[in-house]
């Protein structure tokens, strides 16, 4: 038999044809939607008369556009209300399960659907936002969809798509003192740059991916678009198997002894070849930060920011610009700047596991009193259990306050804006000029990391903390 | 979503010579609570092209009278991050029909496709010429052959081939998007979900 990656396994047995001379047509297993890009989705369809063929293959949450205070409160801004109001009304119309906000399954969508047991190995999972790639942690084939696309969906199950390239990016040996995922992550954007992955999806393996709990795999494949894949995946093993079991939507019983055999066999064969390879070794991974205006723009904590010398044109041009937006110089040290603002959360770093290490970084420290931190939990679950295990008072003690569930101050588009020209330690997962707020500057950062900015005021290295 | 066919398009060019235009930039998030898929053209590089008091930023190409036309020219990397739809929107709202680069991300290459605007994608060396053209004249004038897969330089009668697959380009040419396609597949989707 022909060896076969992870990803063609899953790939070729949701093709339902093959268009001549285009896309393959493919079968979606799961499709997750939120308040900004489906609701011209909902619209065409209606226009063609369409219904949505599978409503109970799609679930929906509104969270990028939610208010992260006082949920129990109409939404104070008026388009924001009405898109919220939108999807419910959707939702109600075409007999689709919506979790809103205020309930039990509120959340980011890529927090809740892993959480409840939704996400599972070997499915084709597709929503209408880029991070839909977080959900390929669990050996899942998961990406994300443009409007047009997320009709086609509604209305056929199918998407169309040309078959990716396939790269593998492998990581070697044990993770350093205070490196976390997201360093990992970070690590490998700068590496390859944002751009050196599109095309391909890519399939992470290798010791210190291995060692990764599922919420770090989360983290590492949610930033796999950041290199411009469409998707990253990890082969299943024990610990997603652990991570699944029991949840709500998990196969029970009988079907789970069945579900089992079948993940077991979802990883690449022996000998197979990838059309592009990269391999790392963990302990060359610091501590990272970016000091720039796109993902790849990051650097080991301690290291100075690159001069320009080596470029060339538009370039040259382009470094150049986005210091100038950043404030910064090059051949800066990136230690010891001062910074305002700290955010904790997002579809990146907003799972319970990134609670615990900012809360246990904090624990007995004061909060730096230049600094505005936001710490926002991914979801309702994610704030129980940052309550039912203490973390709260912790991080009162501190001078954190906890705020409710929503993608927040990643993209801004409710009111949590970072100022124009101020500094946002953020875990989330982008720096693109006013990305945070018109005007803000984003330095994006592992919650262990920004634990120490926002307790020093300042850019500073958490292993200088650590034992 | 319908869009006008495209078969050939001959126009000036808008210069934007700079790279990883991501889609934030193309159409901040603040503009995304629209629930209908109009207007966006007026947000278009929002914050590259107004300042915090809403006055144009003079020296922005989009907001210089000398550039006009349908074809708008970025440098490498077009379209990088969020999967918002609303990027190609603003860009068709706006009145451009083709978006050449060197390179674009792949969520925005399928979005524009779905939306009637042709990403041309030409060599780093073919587009450093492009944008020298519009420096030397912003009147020049470029032609976009899609049956011919053909890029020209009118003025200097300088192309180059484009790649697109046959069926983006036949939906392209007769104006059909996938979800006519997908329909029409009802039979073949329920036999697979039978398997």
């Amino acid at each position: 038999m022909e060896a076969k990656t992870l990803f063609d396994k899953i790939w070729d047995s949701h093709v339902v044809k093959e268009v001549e001379g285009g896309p393959s047509v493919l079968y979606i297993d799961q499709h997750l939607i939120h308040e900004v890009t489906s609701p011209v989705a909902f619209l065409g369809l209606e226009k063609r008369g369409a219904k949505v063929l599978r409503p109970e293959k799609t679930v929906a949450t509104p969270d990028h556009n939610v208010p992260t205070i006082n949920q129990h409160l109409s939404i104070k801004d008026e388009m924001s209300r009405n898109q919220v109001e939108m999807l419910k009304r959707n939702c109600q119309t075409h007999g689709i399960v919506c979790h809103g906000l205020g309930s039990e399954g509120h959340g980011v969508v890529h927090i809740i659907g892993p959480e409840m047991g939704i996400t599972q190995p070997g499915m084709t999972i597709v929503c209408g936002d880029s991070h839909t790639s977080t959900h390929g942690a669990f050996g899942a084939i998961a990406f994300g969809i443009g409007t047009s696309e997320v009709e086609m969906v509604l209305a056929s199950q199918c998407i169309m798509q040309p078959k990716p390239k396939k790269m593998l990016i492998s990581v070697n040996g044990n993770l350093n003192k205070g490196v976390t995922a997201k360093d990992i992550a970070l690590y490998v954007i700068a590496q390859i740059s944002t751009s050196g992955g599109t095309g391909y999806f890519v399939e992470f393996a290798g010791t210190a991916i291995e060692s990764l709990s599922m919420e770090g795999r989360m983290t590492l494949c949610n930033m796999s678009i950041e290199c411009g894949a469409r998707g990253g995946m990890i082969a299943p093993d024990q610990t997603t198997f652990d991570y699944v079991k029991g949840r709500q939507f998990a196969p029970k019983g009988e079907d789970w002894d069945k579900a089992l055999a079948y993940w077991k066999t979802l990883k690449s064969d022996v000998g197979v070849s990838y059309d592009t390879v990269y391999t790392y070794d963990a302990a060359d991974i610091e501590p990272m930060i970016t000091f720039g205006t796109n993902p790849g723009m990051g650097i080991g904590i301690t290291h100075n920011i690159p001069n320009s010398n080596k470029l060339s044109g538009s370039d040259k041009l382009t470094y150049e610009k986005s210091l100038k937006y950043m404030g910064y110089s090059e051949g800066d040290q990136m230690v010891g700047k001062q910074i305002d603002y700290v955010f904790v959360g997002s579809c990146t770093n907003g799972r319970i596991e990134d609670f615990r290490n900012f809360a246990a970084f904090v624990k007995g420290k004061q909060k730096a009193a230049n600094v505005t931190a936001w710490i926002v939990p991914g979801s309702r679950a994610v704030e129980k259990q940052i309550i039912a295990e203490g973390l709260v008072e912790i991080l009162e003690a501190a001078g954190f306050e906890l705020r409710q569930p929503g993608c927040s101050a990643c993209l801004a588009m409710n009111d949590d804006k970072i100022p124009e020209g101020k500094y946002s330690v953020s875990t989330s997962n982008r720096n693109f000029e006013g990305r945070q707020g018109p005007g803000a500057r984003t330095l994006l950062a592992s919650p262990l990391t920004a634990a120490a900015a926002a307790i020093m005021g300042r850019i500073t290295d958490p292993r200088d903390f650590l034992d | 979503m319908a869009y006008d066919k495209f078969t050939t398009l001959t126009s000036q060019a808008v210069p934007l010579p700079i790279e990883n235009i991501d889609t934030d930039q193309i159409i901040p998030a603040r503009f995304l609570k629209a629930v209908e898929r109009k207007g966006f053209g007026d947000n278009l590089f929002r914050d590259w092209r107004y300042d915090k008091s809403n006055l144009p930023i003079a020296d922005f190409p989009l907001n210089q009278s000398k550039y006009s036309g349908k074809i708008l020219v970025g440098g490498k990397n077009f379209g990088s991050g969020s999967s918002r739809e609303h990027a190609a929107w603003a860009i068709y709202d706006y009145g451009f029909r083709v978006v050449v680069s060197s390179f674009f991300a792949d969520i925005f290459q399928g979005n524009a496709l779905n939306n009637g605007i042709l990403p041309v994608v030409v060599s780093p060396e073919f587009l450093e010429k492009i944008f020298a053209a519009i420096e030397a004249d912003q009147n020049t004038l470029f032609e976009v052959d899609l049956q011919k897969q053909k890029f020209t330089i009118c003025i200097t009668g300088e192309s180059t081939g484009f790649n697109i697959n046959p069926y983006k380009k036949h939906c392209m040419t007769h104006g059909l998007d996938d979800i006519d396609y997908l329909l029409s597949m009802k039979e073949e989707i329920a036999a697979f979900e039978k398997k």
